[in-house]
Protein backbone atom coordinates (compact mmCIF):
# COMPACT_ATOMS: atom_id res chain seq x y z
CA UNK A 1 0.00 0.00 0.00
CA UNK A 2 1.34 3.34 -0.96
CA UNK A 3 -0.47 4.68 2.41
CA UNK A 4 2.21 3.28 4.27
CA UNK A 5 4.42 6.03 3.09
CA UNK A 6 1.99 8.45 4.96
CA UNK A 7 3.34 9.75 8.19
CA UNK A 8 0.11 10.38 10.13
CA UNK A 9 -0.69 6.59 9.55
CA UNK A 10 1.93 6.08 11.89
CA UNK A 11 -0.76 6.05 14.52
CA UNK A 12 -3.19 3.51 12.71
CA UNK A 13 -1.14 1.14 15.22
CA UNK A 14 -2.71 1.05 18.22
CA UNK A 15 0.57 1.58 20.77
CA UNK A 16 1.79 4.39 18.95
CA UNK A 17 -1.84 6.28 19.05
CA UNK A 18 -2.05 5.53 22.81
CA UNK A 19 1.52 7.17 22.98
CA UNK A 20 0.24 10.39 21.36
CA UNK A 21 -2.83 10.33 23.34
CA UNK A 22 -1.47 9.74 26.38
CA UNK A 23 0.88 13.09 25.47
CA UNK A 24 -1.67 15.59 24.02
CA UNK A 25 -4.59 15.07 26.39
CA UNK A 26 -3.00 16.61 29.19
CA UNK A 27 -2.59 19.56 26.68
CA UNK A 28 -5.42 19.99 25.55
CA UNK A 29 -7.07 19.93 28.88
CA UNK A 30 -5.52 22.46 29.91
CA UNK A 31 -5.87 24.35 27.08
CA UNK A 32 -10.10 23.61 27.12
CA UNK A 33 -9.78 24.98 30.66
CA UNK A 34 -8.30 28.32 29.73
CA UNK A 35 -10.55 28.93 26.91
CA UNK A 36 -13.28 27.80 29.15
CA UNK A 37 -12.29 30.84 31.57
CA UNK A 38 -11.74 33.27 28.68
CA UNK A 39 -14.68 32.47 27.04
CA UNK A 40 -16.64 32.87 30.49
CA UNK A 41 -14.84 35.99 31.01
CA UNK A 42 -15.50 37.49 28.12
CA UNK A 43 -19.50 36.40 27.82
CA UNK A 44 -20.06 37.04 31.28
CA UNK A 45 -18.28 40.83 32.12
CA UNK A 46 -17.13 42.33 28.65
CA UNK A 47 -19.99 41.70 26.48
CA UNK A 48 -23.10 43.73 27.02
CA UNK A 49 -26.44 43.20 27.15
CA UNK A 50 -27.90 42.50 24.16
CA UNK A 51 -30.35 45.67 23.36
CA UNK A 52 -33.16 43.36 22.68
CA UNK A 53 -32.86 40.31 24.40
CA UNK A 54 -31.57 41.79 27.78
CA UNK A 55 -29.11 38.73 29.34
CA UNK A 56 -30.85 35.66 27.94
CA UNK A 57 -29.03 35.82 24.52
CA UNK A 58 -25.62 35.10 26.76
CA UNK A 59 -27.33 31.33 26.54
CA UNK A 60 -25.59 31.49 23.10
CA UNK A 61 -22.31 31.46 24.02
CA UNK A 62 -23.07 27.63 24.87
CA UNK A 63 -25.78 26.81 22.49
CA UNK A 64 -23.93 27.86 19.74
CA UNK A 65 -20.86 25.93 20.38
CA UNK A 66 -22.58 22.98 21.00
CA UNK A 67 -25.21 22.77 17.96
CA UNK A 68 -22.10 23.42 15.35
CA UNK A 69 -19.88 20.25 17.72
CA UNK A 70 -23.28 17.94 17.25
CA UNK A 71 -22.93 18.35 13.98
CA UNK A 72 -19.30 18.24 13.34
CA UNK A 73 -18.48 15.54 14.82
CA UNK A 74 -21.60 13.67 13.61
CA UNK A 75 -19.20 14.37 10.09
CA UNK A 76 -16.43 13.26 11.89
CA UNK A 77 -17.93 10.43 12.84
CA UNK A 78 -19.10 9.15 9.86
CA UNK A 79 -15.83 10.21 8.38
CA UNK A 80 -14.03 8.01 10.29
CA UNK A 81 -16.64 5.19 9.72
CA UNK A 82 -16.23 5.63 6.04
CA UNK A 83 -11.81 5.40 6.86
CA UNK A 84 -12.76 1.81 8.43
CA UNK A 85 -15.19 0.63 5.82
CA UNK A 86 -12.54 1.59 3.15
CA UNK A 87 -8.92 0.59 4.54
CA UNK A 88 -10.43 -1.46 6.88
CA UNK A 89 -8.40 0.60 9.92
CA UNK A 90 -9.22 -0.50 13.44
CA UNK A 91 -8.09 2.48 14.82
CA UNK A 92 -10.69 4.61 13.12
CA UNK A 93 -13.72 2.33 14.07
CA UNK A 94 -11.89 3.08 17.67
CA UNK A 95 -12.28 6.97 17.02
CA UNK A 96 -15.85 6.96 15.55
CA UNK A 97 -17.09 4.57 18.46
CA UNK A 98 -15.39 7.10 20.78
CA UNK A 99 -17.02 10.32 18.87
CA UNK A 100 -20.70 8.77 19.25
CA UNK A 101 -21.39 9.65 22.91
CA UNK A 102 -19.57 12.87 23.06
CA UNK A 103 -21.07 14.14 19.74
CA UNK A 104 -25.27 13.04 21.60
CA UNK A 105 -23.97 15.04 24.43
CA UNK A 106 -23.42 17.84 22.37
CA UNK A 107 -26.33 17.36 20.72
CA UNK A 108 -28.30 17.34 23.60
CA UNK A 109 -26.72 19.90 25.30
CA UNK A 110 -27.29 22.25 21.82
CA UNK A 111 -31.24 21.12 22.65
CA UNK A 112 -31.32 21.58 26.04
CA UNK A 113 -30.20 25.17 26.20
CA UNK A 114 -32.31 26.04 22.91
CA UNK A 115 -35.23 25.38 24.56
CA UNK A 116 -33.84 27.51 27.40
CA UNK A 117 -32.92 30.35 25.01
CA UNK A 118 -36.12 30.41 23.24
CA UNK A 119 -38.47 30.57 25.88
CA UNK A 120 -37.96 34.21 27.32
CA UNK A 121 -36.77 35.30 23.33
CA UNK A 122 -39.75 33.65 21.67
CA UNK A 123 -42.46 32.39 24.44
CA UNK A 124 -41.67 28.92 23.96
CA UNK A 125 -39.61 25.92 24.82
CA UNK A 126 -40.05 24.09 21.73
CA UNK A 127 -41.51 24.76 18.21
CA UNK A 128 -41.11 22.41 15.35
CA UNK A 129 -38.83 24.85 13.80
CA UNK A 130 -36.33 23.34 10.69
CA UNK A 131 -33.23 23.89 13.01
CA UNK A 132 -35.55 22.31 16.30
CA UNK A 133 -36.15 19.43 14.00
CA UNK A 134 -33.56 18.37 12.37
CA UNK A 135 -31.19 18.97 15.30
CA UNK A 136 -33.78 16.12 17.22
CA UNK A 137 -33.24 13.92 14.55
CA UNK A 138 -29.45 14.21 14.21
CA UNK A 139 -29.97 13.52 18.19
CA UNK A 140 -31.45 9.91 16.76
CA UNK A 141 -28.62 9.05 14.66
CA UNK A 142 -26.27 9.52 17.07
CA UNK A 143 -28.02 7.02 19.33
CA UNK A 144 -29.40 4.75 16.50
CA UNK A 145 -25.05 4.39 15.65
CA UNK A 146 -24.37 3.79 19.48
CA UNK A 147 -27.19 1.29 19.40
CA UNK A 148 -26.09 -0.88 16.58
CA UNK A 149 -22.59 -0.67 17.33
CA UNK A 150 -23.22 -2.23 20.86
CA UNK A 151 -26.30 -4.70 19.71
CA UNK A 152 -23.36 -6.79 17.58
CA UNK A 153 -21.80 -9.69 19.69
CA UNK A 154 -19.12 -9.44 16.95
CA UNK A 155 -17.18 -5.93 17.37
CA UNK A 156 -15.99 -5.83 13.78
CA UNK A 157 -19.11 -6.77 12.48
CA UNK A 158 -20.73 -4.29 14.74
CA UNK A 159 -18.41 -1.40 13.54
CA UNK A 160 -18.93 -1.96 10.09
CA UNK A 161 -22.43 -2.01 10.31
CA UNK A 162 -22.57 0.66 12.16
CA UNK A 163 -20.03 2.67 10.03
CA UNK A 164 -22.30 2.32 7.50
CA UNK A 165 -25.06 3.37 9.12
CA UNK A 166 -23.35 6.90 9.95
CA UNK A 167 -22.28 7.25 6.47
CA UNK A 168 -25.95 6.65 5.05
CA UNK A 169 -27.59 8.85 7.93
CA UNK A 170 -24.41 12.17 7.32
CA UNK A 171 -25.94 11.83 3.84
CA UNK A 172 -29.48 12.09 4.86
CA UNK A 173 -28.63 15.01 7.38
CA UNK A 174 -28.92 17.43 4.79
CA UNK A 175 -31.67 16.09 3.09
CA UNK A 176 -33.52 16.26 6.38
CA UNK A 177 -32.62 19.50 6.82
CA UNK A 178 -33.70 21.17 3.61
CA UNK A 179 -37.09 18.52 3.45
CA UNK A 180 -38.14 19.93 6.97
CA UNK A 181 -37.22 23.40 6.57
CA UNK A 182 -39.18 23.68 3.34
CA UNK A 183 -42.20 21.81 5.10
CA UNK A 184 -41.90 24.55 7.71
CA UNK A 185 -41.41 27.52 5.62
CA UNK A 186 -44.79 26.62 3.61
CA UNK A 187 -46.57 26.57 6.83
CA UNK A 188 -45.37 28.81 8.73
CA UNK A 189 -43.90 31.57 6.75
CA UNK A 190 -40.68 33.24 8.55
CA UNK A 191 -38.86 31.53 10.44
CA UNK A 192 -38.77 32.80 13.96
CA UNK A 193 -35.30 31.22 14.76
CA UNK A 194 -33.82 34.92 12.82
CA UNK A 195 -34.96 37.34 15.51
CA UNK A 196 -31.78 37.80 17.03
CA UNK A 197 -30.10 41.59 16.42
CA UNK A 198 -29.25 42.85 13.35
CA UNK A 199 -24.96 42.31 13.92
CA UNK A 200 -23.17 41.06 16.81
CA UNK A 201 -20.98 43.33 19.06
CA UNK A 202 -17.31 42.33 18.71
CA UNK A 203 -17.16 41.43 22.32
CA UNK A 204 -20.29 38.83 21.61
CA UNK A 205 -18.54 37.47 19.22
CA UNK A 206 -14.82 37.17 20.93
CA UNK A 207 -17.10 35.06 23.45
CA UNK A 208 -18.42 33.06 21.38
CA UNK A 209 -14.91 32.27 19.24
CA UNK A 210 -13.21 31.42 22.74
CA UNK A 211 -16.20 28.98 23.81
CA UNK A 212 -16.66 27.55 20.42
CA UNK A 213 -12.69 26.21 20.86
CA UNK A 214 -12.86 25.70 24.38
CA UNK A 215 -16.34 22.97 23.16
CA UNK A 216 -13.68 21.58 20.21
CA UNK A 217 -10.57 21.16 22.44
CA UNK A 218 -13.00 19.81 25.52
CA UNK A 219 -14.42 17.10 22.93
CA UNK A 220 -10.85 16.13 21.32
CA UNK A 221 -9.82 15.16 24.48
CA UNK A 222 -12.79 13.39 26.00
CA UNK A 223 -12.50 11.57 22.67
CA UNK A 224 -8.95 10.47 22.76
CA UNK A 225 -9.34 9.72 26.24
CA UNK A 226 -12.46 7.12 25.40
CA UNK A 227 -10.16 5.96 22.90
CA UNK A 228 -7.73 5.22 24.93
CA UNK A 229 -9.52 3.39 26.98
CA UNK A 230 -11.46 1.34 24.34
CA UNK A 231 -7.84 0.82 22.69
CA UNK A 232 -6.52 -0.47 26.05
CA UNK A 233 -9.47 -2.76 26.47
CA UNK A 234 -9.40 -4.15 23.10
CA UNK A 235 -5.35 -4.70 23.11
CA UNK A 236 -5.80 -6.14 27.09
CA UNK A 237 -3.90 -9.21 26.17
CA UNK A 238 -1.20 -7.63 24.68
CA UNK A 239 1.79 -7.11 26.31
CA UNK A 240 2.40 -3.60 25.33
CA UNK A 241 -1.34 -2.59 26.42
CA UNK A 242 -0.57 -4.17 30.02
CA UNK A 243 2.29 -1.97 30.54
CA UNK A 244 1.01 1.01 29.20
CA UNK A 245 -1.75 0.89 31.58
CA UNK A 246 0.84 0.42 34.81
CA UNK A 247 2.28 3.34 33.30
CA UNK A 248 5.67 2.29 32.01
CA UNK A 249 5.48 1.33 28.22
CA UNK A 250 8.95 1.07 27.15
CA UNK A 251 9.89 1.83 23.61
CA UNK A 252 11.15 -1.32 22.86
CA UNK A 253 7.37 -2.97 23.30
CA UNK A 254 5.69 -0.02 21.67
CA UNK A 255 8.04 -0.65 18.56
CA UNK A 256 8.00 -4.96 18.69
CA UNK A 257 3.74 -4.15 19.38
CA UNK A 258 3.87 -1.73 15.90
CA UNK A 259 5.68 -4.33 14.09
CA UNK A 260 3.63 -6.83 14.84
CA UNK A 261 0.76 -5.10 14.29
CA UNK A 262 1.63 -4.69 10.79
CA UNK A 263 2.20 -8.50 10.39
CA UNK A 264 -1.26 -9.00 11.20
CA UNK A 265 -2.80 -6.51 9.22
CA UNK A 266 -0.43 -7.45 6.38
CA UNK A 267 -1.72 -11.38 6.46
CA UNK A 268 -5.13 -10.40 7.28
CA UNK A 269 -5.39 -8.70 3.72
CA UNK A 270 -3.76 -10.93 1.63
CA UNK A 271 -5.99 -13.35 3.50
CA UNK A 272 -9.12 -11.32 2.90
CA UNK A 273 -9.01 -11.34 -0.76
CA UNK A 274 -9.11 -15.28 -0.94
CA UNK B 1 -21.63 46.42 33.99
CA UNK B 2 -22.90 44.18 37.01
CA UNK B 3 -23.57 46.43 40.51
CA UNK B 4 -23.70 43.45 42.88
CA UNK B 5 -23.09 39.50 43.01
CA UNK B 6 -27.18 39.37 43.15
CA UNK B 7 -27.59 41.63 39.92
CA UNK B 8 -25.39 39.18 38.33
CA UNK B 9 -27.11 36.26 39.69
CA UNK B 10 -30.50 37.48 38.52
CA UNK B 11 -29.26 37.96 34.72
CA UNK B 12 -31.69 40.72 34.58
CA UNK B 13 -34.46 38.16 35.12
CA UNK B 14 -33.17 35.74 32.95
CA UNK B 15 -31.61 33.78 35.74
CA UNK B 16 -33.41 30.24 35.25
CA UNK B 17 -32.85 30.29 31.80
CA UNK B 18 -29.56 31.47 31.85
CA UNK B 19 -27.96 29.45 34.87
CA UNK B 20 -30.03 26.30 33.87
CA UNK B 21 -28.51 26.32 30.43
CA UNK B 22 -25.16 26.84 31.45
CA UNK B 23 -25.87 24.41 34.81
CA UNK B 24 -27.13 21.69 32.41
CA UNK B 25 -23.84 22.28 30.43
CA UNK B 26 -21.75 21.83 33.45
CA UNK B 27 -23.69 18.70 35.20
CA UNK B 28 -23.13 17.32 31.45
CA UNK B 29 -19.50 18.01 30.72
CA UNK B 30 -18.78 16.89 34.51
CA UNK B 31 -20.52 13.83 34.38
CA UNK B 32 -19.40 12.84 30.98
CA UNK B 33 -15.88 13.61 32.22
CA UNK B 34 -16.05 11.50 35.59
CA UNK B 35 -17.50 8.40 33.32
CA UNK B 36 -14.57 8.21 30.93
CA UNK B 37 -12.18 8.71 33.52
CA UNK B 38 -13.95 5.60 36.01
CA UNK B 39 -13.84 3.90 32.67
CA UNK B 40 -9.84 4.69 31.63
CA UNK B 41 -9.44 4.06 36.04
CA UNK B 42 -11.24 0.21 35.31
CA UNK B 43 -9.36 -0.90 32.15
CA UNK B 44 -6.38 0.03 33.73
CA UNK B 45 -6.68 -2.13 37.16
CA UNK B 46 -7.84 -5.11 34.67
CA UNK B 47 -5.37 -5.12 32.61
CA UNK B 48 -2.62 -4.28 35.87
CA UNK B 49 -4.07 -7.34 37.58
CA UNK B 50 -3.40 -9.42 34.24
CA UNK B 51 0.01 -8.04 33.59
CA UNK B 52 0.60 -9.04 37.10
CA UNK B 53 -0.38 -12.59 36.53
CA UNK B 54 1.28 -13.06 33.19
CA UNK B 55 4.85 -11.82 34.77
CA UNK B 56 4.17 -14.68 37.73
CA UNK B 57 3.07 -17.01 34.63
CA UNK B 58 6.45 -16.41 33.28
CA UNK B 59 4.10 -16.36 29.91
CA UNK B 60 2.72 -13.93 28.40
CA UNK B 61 -1.91 -14.88 29.00
CA UNK B 62 -2.83 -17.88 27.47
CA UNK C 1 -29.70 -8.80 -15.84
CA UNK C 2 -32.81 -7.34 -16.65
CA UNK C 3 -33.83 -11.37 -17.19
CA UNK C 4 -32.31 -12.24 -13.87
CA UNK C 5 -33.68 -9.25 -11.91
CA UNK C 6 -36.96 -10.32 -12.97
CA UNK C 7 -36.60 -14.16 -12.10
CA UNK C 8 -35.42 -12.99 -8.53
CA UNK C 9 -38.79 -10.78 -8.44
CA UNK C 10 -40.95 -13.38 -9.80
CA UNK C 11 -39.81 -16.09 -6.95
CA UNK C 12 -39.42 -13.59 -4.47
CA UNK C 13 -43.30 -12.35 -5.06
CA UNK C 14 -44.49 -15.89 -5.62
CA UNK C 15 -42.89 -17.20 -1.72
CA UNK C 16 -44.97 -13.72 -0.41
CA UNK C 17 -47.95 -14.94 -2.17
CA UNK C 18 -48.01 -18.53 -1.04
CA UNK C 19 -47.24 -16.73 2.64
CA UNK C 20 -50.77 -15.10 1.99
CA UNK C 21 -50.85 -14.79 6.25
CA UNK C 22 -48.03 -11.78 5.79
CA UNK C 23 -49.75 -9.62 3.24
CA UNK C 24 -52.83 -9.70 5.35
CA UNK C 25 -51.02 -8.90 8.64
CA UNK C 26 -49.35 -5.83 7.38
CA UNK C 27 -52.65 -4.69 5.48
CA UNK C 28 -54.61 -5.15 8.51
CA UNK C 29 -51.91 -3.34 10.78
CA UNK C 30 -52.48 -0.52 8.47
CA UNK C 31 -56.59 -0.18 8.86
CA UNK C 32 -56.17 -0.82 12.40
CA UNK C 33 -53.53 2.26 12.80
CA UNK C 34 -55.38 4.24 10.84
CA UNK C 35 -58.72 3.30 12.80
CA UNK C 36 -56.54 4.31 16.11
CA UNK C 37 -56.90 7.71 14.91
CA UNK C 38 -60.63 8.44 15.27
CA UNK C 39 -60.57 6.27 18.26
CA UNK C 40 -58.19 8.74 20.05
CA UNK C 41 -58.89 11.67 18.91
CA UNK C 42 -62.69 11.47 18.33
CA UNK C 43 -64.60 11.42 15.60
CA UNK C 44 -65.78 14.84 14.35
CA UNK C 45 -64.99 15.35 10.68
CA UNK C 46 -63.29 18.46 10.58
CA UNK C 47 -60.27 17.69 13.23
CA UNK C 48 -59.88 14.24 11.12
CA UNK C 49 -59.65 16.06 7.96
CA UNK C 50 -57.14 18.40 9.01
CA UNK C 51 -55.16 15.00 10.16
CA UNK C 52 -55.78 12.49 7.24
CA UNK C 53 -52.64 13.51 5.51
CA UNK C 54 -50.76 12.69 8.19
CA UNK C 55 -52.34 9.95 9.91
CA UNK C 56 -52.17 7.62 6.29
CA UNK C 57 -48.81 8.29 5.60
CA UNK C 58 -47.80 7.56 9.60
CA UNK C 59 -49.79 4.66 8.91
CA UNK C 60 -47.97 3.33 6.02
CA UNK C 61 -44.68 3.98 7.44
CA UNK C 62 -45.29 1.99 10.36
CA UNK C 63 -46.93 -0.83 7.94
CA UNK C 64 -43.74 -0.58 5.64
CA UNK C 65 -41.16 -0.68 8.46
CA UNK C 66 -42.73 -3.71 10.20
CA UNK C 67 -43.16 -5.52 7.14
CA UNK C 68 -40.03 -5.17 6.41
CA UNK C 69 -38.26 -6.32 9.89
CA UNK C 70 -37.76 -10.04 8.30
CA UNK C 71 -36.60 -8.97 4.71
CA UNK C 72 -33.29 -10.72 4.60
CA UNK C 73 -33.93 -12.96 7.85
CA UNK C 74 -34.79 -16.53 6.45
CA UNK C 75 -32.64 -15.82 2.97
CA UNK C 76 -30.01 -15.45 5.91
CA UNK C 77 -30.66 -18.18 8.20
CA UNK C 78 -30.82 -20.64 5.30
CA UNK C 79 -27.85 -20.01 3.18
CA UNK C 80 -29.85 -18.68 0.20
CA UNK C 81 -28.29 -15.12 0.89
CA UNK C 82 -25.11 -16.38 0.68
CA UNK C 83 -25.31 -18.10 -2.74
CA UNK C 84 -26.93 -15.05 -4.35
CA UNK C 85 -24.01 -12.87 -3.25
CA UNK C 86 -21.17 -15.70 -4.52
CA UNK C 87 -23.38 -15.85 -7.85
CA UNK C 88 -22.24 -13.94 -10.85
CA UNK C 89 -24.85 -10.80 -10.83
CA UNK C 90 -24.14 -7.97 -8.45
CA UNK C 91 -25.09 -8.80 -4.85
CA UNK C 92 -27.21 -4.70 -5.60
CA UNK C 93 -29.47 -5.96 -8.11
CA UNK C 94 -30.48 -9.02 -5.89
CA UNK C 95 -31.48 -6.53 -3.26
CA UNK C 96 -33.40 -4.32 -5.57
CA UNK C 97 -34.87 -7.25 -7.09
CA UNK C 98 -35.77 -8.42 -3.56
CA UNK C 99 -37.31 -5.08 -2.56
CA UNK C 100 -39.22 -4.45 -5.51
CA UNK C 101 -40.93 -8.21 -5.12
CA UNK C 102 -41.49 -7.23 -1.29
CA UNK C 103 -43.05 -3.52 -2.30
CA UNK C 104 -45.35 -5.19 -5.34
CA UNK C 105 -46.77 -7.56 -2.76
CA UNK C 106 -46.32 -5.68 0.79
CA UNK C 107 -46.47 -2.06 -0.46
CA UNK C 108 -48.97 -1.89 -3.74
CA UNK C 109 -51.89 -3.05 -1.72
CA UNK C 110 -51.43 0.43 0.68
CA UNK C 111 -51.03 2.26 -2.32
CA UNK C 112 -54.29 0.84 -3.49
CA UNK C 113 -56.31 0.81 -0.39
CA UNK C 114 -55.30 4.04 0.41
CA UNK C 115 -57.69 5.60 -1.27
CA UNK C 116 -60.54 4.55 0.69
CA UNK C 117 -58.96 4.96 4.23
CA UNK C 118 -58.19 8.48 3.24
CA UNK C 119 -62.01 8.59 2.45
CA UNK C 120 -63.04 7.75 5.99
CA UNK C 121 -61.18 10.17 7.08
CA UNK C 122 -62.74 12.67 5.37
CA UNK C 123 -60.74 13.56 2.22
CA UNK C 124 -62.31 14.21 -1.12
CA UNK C 125 -62.03 13.97 -4.57
CA UNK C 126 -58.72 14.85 -5.90
CA UNK C 127 -57.18 14.81 -2.84
CA UNK C 128 -57.30 11.09 -2.68
CA UNK C 129 -55.96 10.98 -5.87
CA UNK C 130 -52.67 13.15 -4.55
CA UNK C 131 -52.70 10.69 -1.65
CA UNK C 132 -52.54 7.43 -3.30
CA UNK C 133 -50.18 8.83 -6.02
CA UNK C 134 -47.95 10.18 -3.56
CA UNK C 135 -47.76 6.92 -1.75
CA UNK C 136 -47.54 4.83 -4.79
CA UNK C 137 -44.35 7.28 -5.43
CA UNK C 138 -43.21 7.36 -1.45
CA UNK C 139 -43.82 3.60 -0.46
CA UNK C 140 -40.27 2.35 -2.73
CA UNK C 141 -38.55 4.38 -1.08
CA UNK C 142 -39.37 3.83 2.57
CA UNK C 143 -39.30 0.01 1.50
CA UNK C 144 -35.44 0.99 0.46
CA UNK C 145 -34.81 2.93 3.07
CA UNK C 146 -36.11 -0.01 5.43
CA UNK C 147 -34.42 -2.58 3.44
CA UNK C 148 -31.12 -1.01 4.76
CA UNK C 149 -32.05 -1.56 8.69
CA UNK C 150 -33.39 -4.70 8.37
CA UNK C 151 -30.14 -5.67 6.64
CA UNK C 152 -28.35 -3.87 9.07
CA UNK C 153 -29.96 -5.36 11.87
CA UNK C 154 -29.51 -9.05 10.35
CA UNK C 155 -27.82 -11.54 13.15
CA UNK C 156 -27.95 -8.59 15.87
CA UNK C 157 -29.69 -8.86 19.52
CA UNK C 158 -33.21 -6.83 19.43
CA UNK C 159 -34.04 -6.42 15.88
CA UNK C 160 -37.16 -4.80 15.59
CA UNK C 161 -37.00 -1.91 18.05
CA UNK C 162 -33.23 -1.32 16.80
CA UNK C 163 -34.51 -1.01 12.97
CA UNK C 164 -37.13 1.63 14.14
CA UNK C 165 -34.37 3.48 15.78
CA UNK C 166 -32.36 3.25 12.73
CA UNK C 167 -34.46 3.77 10.21
CA UNK C 168 -37.55 6.09 11.43
CA UNK C 169 -35.07 8.94 11.24
CA UNK C 170 -34.24 8.48 7.50
CA UNK C 171 -37.96 7.95 7.17
CA UNK C 172 -38.75 11.99 7.71
CA UNK C 173 -37.98 13.66 4.30
CA UNK C 174 -40.39 11.11 2.60
CA UNK C 175 -43.07 11.54 5.22
CA UNK C 176 -42.93 15.51 4.86
CA UNK C 177 -43.17 15.28 1.19
CA UNK C 178 -45.83 12.63 1.19
CA UNK C 179 -48.00 14.29 3.68
CA UNK C 180 -47.40 17.56 2.61
CA UNK C 181 -48.54 17.10 -1.30
CA UNK C 182 -51.82 15.98 0.14
CA UNK C 183 -52.13 18.96 2.40
CA UNK C 184 -51.38 20.84 -0.57
CA UNK C 185 -53.78 19.83 -2.36
CA UNK C 186 -56.46 20.39 0.58
CA UNK C 187 -55.82 24.14 0.39
CA UNK C 188 -56.09 23.64 -3.26
CA UNK C 189 -52.07 24.89 -3.84
CA UNK C 190 -49.67 23.42 -6.18
CA UNK C 191 -48.53 19.82 -4.58
CA UNK C 192 -46.91 19.27 -7.97
CA UNK C 193 -43.78 20.46 -6.40
CA UNK C 194 -43.94 17.75 -3.66
CA UNK C 195 -44.98 15.21 -6.24
CA UNK C 196 -42.16 16.55 -8.19
CA UNK C 197 -39.45 16.03 -5.43
CA UNK C 198 -40.44 12.67 -4.11
CA UNK C 199 -40.22 11.48 -7.71
CA UNK C 200 -36.90 13.15 -7.80
CA UNK C 201 -36.39 10.60 -4.23
CA UNK C 202 -37.02 7.73 -5.99
CA UNK C 203 -35.35 8.33 -8.86
CA UNK C 204 -32.10 8.98 -6.91
CA UNK C 205 -33.14 6.01 -4.32
CA UNK C 206 -33.38 2.54 -6.76
CA UNK C 207 -29.73 3.47 -8.32
CA UNK C 208 -28.07 3.94 -5.08
CA UNK C 209 -29.91 2.75 -2.02
CA UNK C 210 -29.61 -1.19 -3.31
CA UNK C 211 -25.64 -0.64 -3.07
CA UNK C 212 -25.95 0.23 0.50
CA UNK C 213 -27.72 -2.24 1.02
CA UNK C 214 -25.38 -4.71 -0.84
CA UNK C 215 -23.10 -3.45 1.72
CA UNK C 216 -24.86 -4.11 4.91
CA UNK C 217 -25.49 -7.78 3.57
CA UNK C 218 -21.98 -8.17 2.45
CA UNK C 219 -21.26 -7.23 6.67
CA UNK C 220 -24.13 -9.49 7.64
CA UNK C 221 -22.41 -12.39 5.08
CA UNK C 222 -18.72 -12.08 6.51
Amino acid sequence: MTARSIPWLKFTAPPNFYVLAERLTPWLWGVAALFLVAGLYVGFFVAPPDYQQGNSYRIMFIHVPAAWMGMFLYLLMALYGAIFLIWRIKMADVMARAIAPTGALMTFLSLWTGALWGAPTWGTYWVWDARLTSTLILLFLFLGYIALHAASDDREKGGRAASLLAIIGAVNVPIIYFSVEWWYNLHQGVSVMRADGPSMAPSMLAALLLMTVAFWVYSAAIVLRRAQSETLSREARKEWAQQAACGRLTRDTRERAVAQAQQENAVSESGGQA
Amino acid sequence: MWDSVGDFLAMGGHAPYVWGSFGMVAAVLLVEWLLVRSRRRRVQIVLQRQSRRSTANGSEGE
Amino acid sequence: MLRSLWTLIRRDVSLIVMRRQDVLTVVAFFILVITLFPLSIGPEPDKLRTLAPGGVWVAAALASLISLDRLFADDWRDGTLEQVALSPQPLAVAALAKVAAHWFSLGLPLVVLSPALGYSLGLEGAELLVLALSLLLGTPVLSLLGAVGAALTLGVRAGGALMALLILPLYAPVLILGAGAVSEAMFDSAYTAHLSLLGAMLAVAVPLVPVAIAGALRIALD
